[in-house]
């Protein structure tokens, strides 16, 4: 038998590290390495968060990690988390930001800390957690001005068309692809004697901006702030959206559509009362159910229609956080690639709860056969994701935006003059901005 | 020793005991004494003190002194928050003292299942009020609302309710008035059976008409406890913050928009913490001044 010769000794120590690394690269990832630890999460009430909640134990389970998780309703959940923010003392390891109102303002005082490090380390990121399957543009979403990236990012909330299919067909109504369309189907559909609308949305202060910006989107001005991050809601483009938002809401919609939110609009579609809705991508799943709706297997999806110089959607998102006063941040971490890894991006997907911030989700084919949605749904998913657009401004005080803007629109469903109204809102908000543009 | 220097010497005594009473046990009531001062009198001059600030949470802190009460004067949207106030509390307290009396005057009286009536009629006050509220907007909704169903049975047309710019604040008073009423009767009725029968019985000897009894003996006796079901009820609808958040969050626009709502917004969707914390102050100065002037009515008609 021959013995260890000295060549052999020395070929196998110089391949020693490559071996090693490439052991360690296949060897399984110590998800236990912080077993014994408690975490607490915050995140927002939703079919996101109850997945989170339904599948807590396998997150347990795997890392031996005790995660106690919050679901608080979305208005106060934003308020919640800012305030406990600004105590220096959350008490969240891993919280739940919408990109579209907090981003800037979590961003700026640098509550969060910069993830990219914990992506960076081999010690604490699993080998499959592939951040390049984060499409690039959910990507840039979470990244801060400053590069940081406070976030990962969770998912996007696109707007589409949600129409009810007997309704459009009992008047021949074809599914439209323009405004303009969609207002004369709406009028066609609108039966009042029976209480059957041809459309409803949003017209609740603040909530309301978001549907204005659908057809504010798709002007040639499309946004709300310039390149100079002065507000433009007076120009002719905002105020052709004012108008649009106005007839839509008040001469195509049921009475009363000035206090609706997104859940009086969708009991309203629910219940077979109206024939067309735009919002949110995550009603998919509260339509499609049979024991609460009327209109479960009726239901068409389609892709917002297109202004009258480009078609977009409005995009709207979040992202998961770790505290930077978090005193547990390597098993936050870990729970944020749980959390946000494939597996659940593509429970995500299939609950339709909303569009998973993962490529790979989007793509597997499996998930979405195996889903309760029919394919329609999907195809608008994927169909939206290239015209989609931030649907609010990235500004500090947006909320405040929303707000005073939102009184405007909704003073126009009771019929003040669009023009009057965006100018004195504008020059009302102005000044807000400004300031805080100055600061900032 | 003379008495009077007796009585003097044990007057001394008594008086040096109570000292040492008071010092021996005085240190029992530190603890409360530290409660009430961290629980109420911190928050408020914490209050006081943010608001001689301009700071937005997640900003640094700049001193503006009186800056934030003189901007006050000048906003617009906090002074017909405040007129809202005003009329939402002044609706929110005169039905319920009027109805609570009538409910009041009529409980007084032996029917048969009294008994059951008042406990069905006290129902409402035992209920949480966000529960409340989130009742009545399911009801109050325009096209699915058993609201409008009833009206429409019976050939009424449809409200829009809160759905309405012109009917929120009556609306959310008739909220008001169904929750808070059988409070003032509950306090009424206690008055009631409090009162002396003698009147009574001279008064129907001189062959005074029940009217003439509610109106010269019944409603004066009464007046005291009146005073104090104004109190609470003031104060209560000055306070209202639940009720109108659940239902109308101020809405539709600011139509509902009352100062704790108004408030409310700007320290915690806005996180102007300075401004609000201005707000609360001069609205507790508001309340205060008008608790001062109910006490001293209530005083004024104390028998």
């Amino acid at each position: 038998m021959q013995g260890i010769t000295r060549r052999g000794a020395l070929l196998g120590t110089l391949a020693a590290p490559a071996i090693i690394e490439r052991a360690n690269a296949q060897s399984a990832f110590d998800w236990r390495r912080f077993r014994g630890e408690r975490i607490e999460v915050s995140v927002q009430t939703s079919p996101r968060g109850t997945l989170l909640q339904q599948h807590n134990r396998e997150f347990e389970e795997l890392t031996g990690i005790r995660a106690g998780v919050e679901v608080v309703p979305e208005q106060q959940h934003r308020q919640k988390i800012i305030i406990e923010y600004a105590s220096g003392r959350p008490s969240f390891d891993v919280g739940e930001v919408s990109l579209h109102v907090n981003k800037r303002q979590v961003g700026r005082a640098r509550w969060n800390t910069d993830i990219r490090a914990l992506i960076a380390d081999r010690t604490l990121t699993a080998p499959d957690f592939d951040f390049d399957d984060f499409g690039a543009g959910m990507r840039s979403y979470a990244t801060q001005a400053d590069g940081r990236m406070d976030t990962l990012p969770a998912f996007a909330d696109y707007f589409i068309l949600y129409y009810n299919k007997e309704l459009l067909a009992a008047k021949n109504v074809e599914v439209p692809t323009t405004w303009d369309a969609m207002f004369e189907g709406a009028k066609r559909i609108e039966d009042r004697s029976r209480q059957v609308y041809g459309h409803v949305g949003r017209g609740v202060k603040n909530a309301n901006v978001v549907l204005w910006s659908s057809f504010l989107l798709g002007t040639g001005q499309r946004d709300m702030i310039n390149a100079e991050r002065q507000l433009i809601t007076d120009t002719d483009e905002a105020i052709w959206a004012t108008v649009q938002y106005q007839r839509f809401l008040r001469d195509a919609s049921p009475p009363g559509s000035i206090g609706f939110n997104w859940n009086e609009c969708q009991t309203t579609f629910m219940q077979g009362r109206a024939a067309m809705w735009v919002d949110g991508i995550g009603f998919a799943a509260p339509l499609e159910n049979a024991q609460r709706s009327r209109v479960a297997g009726k239901v068409g999806y389609a892709v917002v229609p297109r202004g009258p110089a480009n078609h977009h959607c409005a995009l709207f998102g979040a992202g998961y956080g770790i505290p930077e006063a978090s005193a547990k941040k390597g098993p936050a971490w870990f729970y944020l690639q749980w959390a946000l890894g494939k597996q659940m991006q593509t429970r995500m997907l299939s609950a339709g709860a909303g569009v998973p911030a993962r490529v790979s989700a989007l793509r597997d084919e499996a998930a979405i056969s195996g889903s309760p949605f029919p394919r329609e749904f999907f195809a608008t998913l994927l169909a939206s994701a290239p015209i989609a657009r931030a649907g609010l401004p990235e500004i500090l005080p947006v909320t405040e935006f929303r707000d005073t803007i939102g009184t405007a629109l909704t003073n126009t469903i009771g019929g003040a003059d669009p023009a009057a109204e965006m100018r004195a809102a504008t020059a009302a908000f102005r000044p807000i901005l400004e300031r805080s543009e100055r600061e900032s | 020793m003379s008495s009077a220097s007796a009585i003097e010497a044990a007057a001394a005594t008594i008086e040096r005991r109570r000292r040492n009473y008071a010092r021996h046990y005085i240190w029992f009531v530190v603890p409360a004494a530290i409660a009430v001062l961290g629980t109420i009198l911190f928050p408020w001059a914490f209050t006081f003190y943010i608001s001689a600030f301009d700071w937005r949470l997640g900003s640094t802190r700049e001193f503006v002194g009186f800056a934030n009460y003189t901007k006050l004067f000048t906003d617009e949207r906090f002074g017909w928050a405040l007129l809202r106030t005003l009329y939402y509390t002044t609706l929110s307290v005169i039905f319920p003292l009027i109805l609570g009396l009538a409910a009041a005057l009529i409980f007084n009286h032996k029917f048969p299942l009294r008994g059951l009536a008042r406990t069905i009629f006290i129902l409402p006050m035992m209920a949480t009020p966000v529960a409340v509220a989130l009742v009545w907007t399911m009801m109050f909704h325009p096209q699915l609302g058993v609201l409008n169903w009833l009206l429409q049975q019976v050939g009424i047309p449809p409200s829009m309710w809160v759905y309405h710019a012109d009917s929120v604040i009556p609306t959310l008073v008739l909220v008001e008035v169904w929750h808070w009423t059988p409070l003032v009767m509950l306090l009424l009725l206690g008055g009631l059976a409090a009162l002396p029968i003698d009147p009574y019985e001279a008064a129907k000897i001189d062959g005074a008409t029940p009217l003439q009894v509610f109106r010269y003996i019944t409603l004066p006796l009464l007046a005291p406890y009146l005073v104090v079901a104004l109190i609470i009820r003031t104060i209560d609808a000055l306070k209202a913050f639940d009720t109108i958040y659940v239902i109308t969050q101020g809405g539709p626009g600011s139509a509902s928009e009352t100062i704790n709502i108004y408030l409310y917004l700007q320290a915690f969707a806005f996180y102007n913490m300075g401004y609000a914390s201005a707000v609360v102050v001069v609205f507790f100065a508001l309340i205060l001044t008008l608790a001062a002037l109910l006490m001293w009515t209530r005083e004024k008609v104390r028998p």
